[in-house]
């Protein structure tokens, strides 16, 4: 598909990335629909952060391709690139909040270092973000005060304050129960539905991501298994898209063997 | 041997070219930081007001020692009334910006390396990055332009503070005239002095925060560590780089200015 394709938001070609001798992305070719909520899997270790952090330009990859928007974005600091970090933003598996601010500082961060806003406006912008986000009685509050589900909540209105076009969001479920990682695929689904932004994430949580997205991607040993729709992948007979699925199912059964306390199977078989 | 020695100073050649470029860079990117006024007063503060305590207990205690030695030493030769000169001049020259220059670099900044390190370590460095801002800009310029001016306030404090504490135990403990040792002071002290003491202090403040800041900057580069060993190693490794800079800078400047 042309870089250039009006539905198409962001366009890779060719990644490629080494540490040392060890290839993490191999050759990735992918496309991310402008407006669609786009996961792309994995298991743990495949190159799904190294990906994102390449395509948000936290990593530099050695080969490839990325355009955005049909801009092709060079290497160092182009004007292609410092319009890209403009209409994009990042959410950290960390949330990495800044915790000497307080979220309302939190959030004004980016309007205030980025724009020539004067500050009631960014003020109010700030407000209404921590407010669209159910966060507005915790202005005044450190990061170190709020819940897990709450400072996810407020890193996310860090990151949409800008209004953002692409939001990356880096495994935004690690560390959570199945109950609160429904609830952050929900909130993010419910969000990209009221600001239009078009969200890409990385996770391992094949459940939710076939729930909430609109396509999906299955990256595994650095290279992109499969690309599809969200039911073609619960269907998908191709081998690397079964062992994944079946992998996370087997996970999940040994997960329910131990909690109704029966012998579990061997590992081998 | 010889293949050691190559490697070791291509490495320190590397890392001073490396340093250089951080600092210039973060110089340059304060150019086009908006809104630095505020992160300036804030590191105005931590460099300031929160080291005010120990730049006082120091300088006084410094005073206090160098007026006793001192007064031993000239009394010997029937000059105690020289002893306003040698405190004043020890102080000005030497004492004050060095000594001052040691007390931020334990207290400020080793506080700075330790913060950074833990921004890196948290990735607020990188989010920054990634929504467009420069963490030179917001981070390091507003401490390294705040020490080009704090250090040599604290270094004219810990002066005066010194020469009080001369006076008390040359005056007050061992009797030298009051009068004799404050027109000594005053003789004693030229403006050439002063610009040198105030050259040190400015050099210095500029190079231990940049080491600082370098240090915690780059926090997860440290192949020795990582986490928070990694903050731990980058910290000690700042305060003691600083302290060594310290007194190798001002034997330069001191050959070059005196």
């Amino acid at each position: 598909m042309s870089a250039a394709a009006p539905d198409l938001l962001l366009h890779v070609e060719g990644l490629h990335k080494q540490f040392g001798d060890r290839t993490v992305l191999a050759d990735v070719h992918l496309d991310i629909p402008r407006g669609s909520i786009f996961s792309v899997l994995g298991p743990s270790g495949a190159g799904k952060s190294v990906f994102l952090k390449c395509l948000a330009d936290i990593l530099r990859p050695d080969a490839g391709k990325i355009s955005f928007d049909g801009q092709l974005l060079g290497t160092g600091a182009t004007p292609a690139r410092a319009e890209f970090r403009r209409r994009c933003s990042f959410l950290f598996q960390s949330n990495a909040l800044f915790d000497s601010l307080t979220a309302l500082e939190n959030v004004a961060l980016p309007l205030e270092q980025t724009t020539d806003l004067p500050l009631p406006q960014i003020r109010e912008r700030s407000l209404g973000a921590l407010r669209e986000l159910e966060l507005e009685d915790c202005r005044s509050h450190y990061p170190s005060q709020l819940s897990g589900g709450m400072q996810k909540r407020l890193a996310l209105a860090r990151a949409i304050v800008t209004r953002p076009e692409l939001v990356f969001f880096d495994e935004p479920t690690a560390g959570l129960d199945p109950l609160r990682r429904n609830a952050v695929f929900t909130m993010i689904a419910q969000y990209q539905r009221q600001f239009g932004f078009t969200a890409l994430i990385v996770t391992h949580d094949v459940t939710e991501a076939i729930i909430a997205s609109d396509r999906v991607a299955l990256l595994n040993q650095g290279r992109i298994g499969f690309v599809g729709a969200p039911s073609e992948f619960s269907s998908s007979q191709l081998p690397v898209v079964r062992d994944f699925r079946d992998s996370t199912a087997a996970l999940e059964n040994s997960l329910t063997v131990i909690r109704r306390g029966e012998p579990l199977p061997s590992v081998h078989s | 041997m010889l293949k050691w020695l190559g490697r070791q100073t291509l490495q320190m050649t590397s890392a001073l070219g490396d340093f250089a470029l951080f600092t210039g860079k973060s110089f340059y990117s304060s150019v086009k930081s908006r809104r630095l006024t505020r992160r300036i007063v804030r590191a105005f503060y931590e460099q300031g007001a929160l080291c005010l305590p120990v730049i006082l207990i120091v300088g006084i205690f410094t005073g206090l020692v160098l007026g006793l030695q001192g007064y031993y030493v000239l009394n010997r030769f029937g000059s105690d009334g020289l002893l306003g000169t040698l405190v004043s001049l020890s102080l000005v020259r030497e004492m004050a910006p060095v000594l001052a220059a040691l007390m931020l670099v334990g207290q400020a900044g080793s506080a700075l390396a330790a913060e950074l390190g833990i921004q890196r370590n948290s990735e607020q460095i990188a989010a920054l990055e990634t929504m467009g801002v420069s963490s030179h800009g917001y981070l390091v310029a507003p401490r390294l332009l705040a020490a080009l001016l704090v250090f040599p306030l604290q270094t004219a404090l810990f002066v005066v503070v010194g020469l009080w504490g001369g006076s008390l135990s040359g005056s007050l403990l061992l009797g030298v005239d009051s009068g004799i040792y404050w027109s000594a002071v005053e003789r004693a002290v030229e403006a050439q002095d002063v610009r040198e003491c105030f050259i040190k202090a400015a050099t210095f403040g500029l190079l231990t925060m940049s080491i600082c800041a370098y240090q915690g900057f780059n926090a997860h580069l440290c192949h020795s560590a990582s986490g928070a060993r990694a903050v731990s190693a980058s910290t000690t490794r700042a305060v003691v780089l600083s302290s060594i800079v310290v007194l190798a800078a001002d034997y330069v400047i001191t050959s070059f200015l005196v």
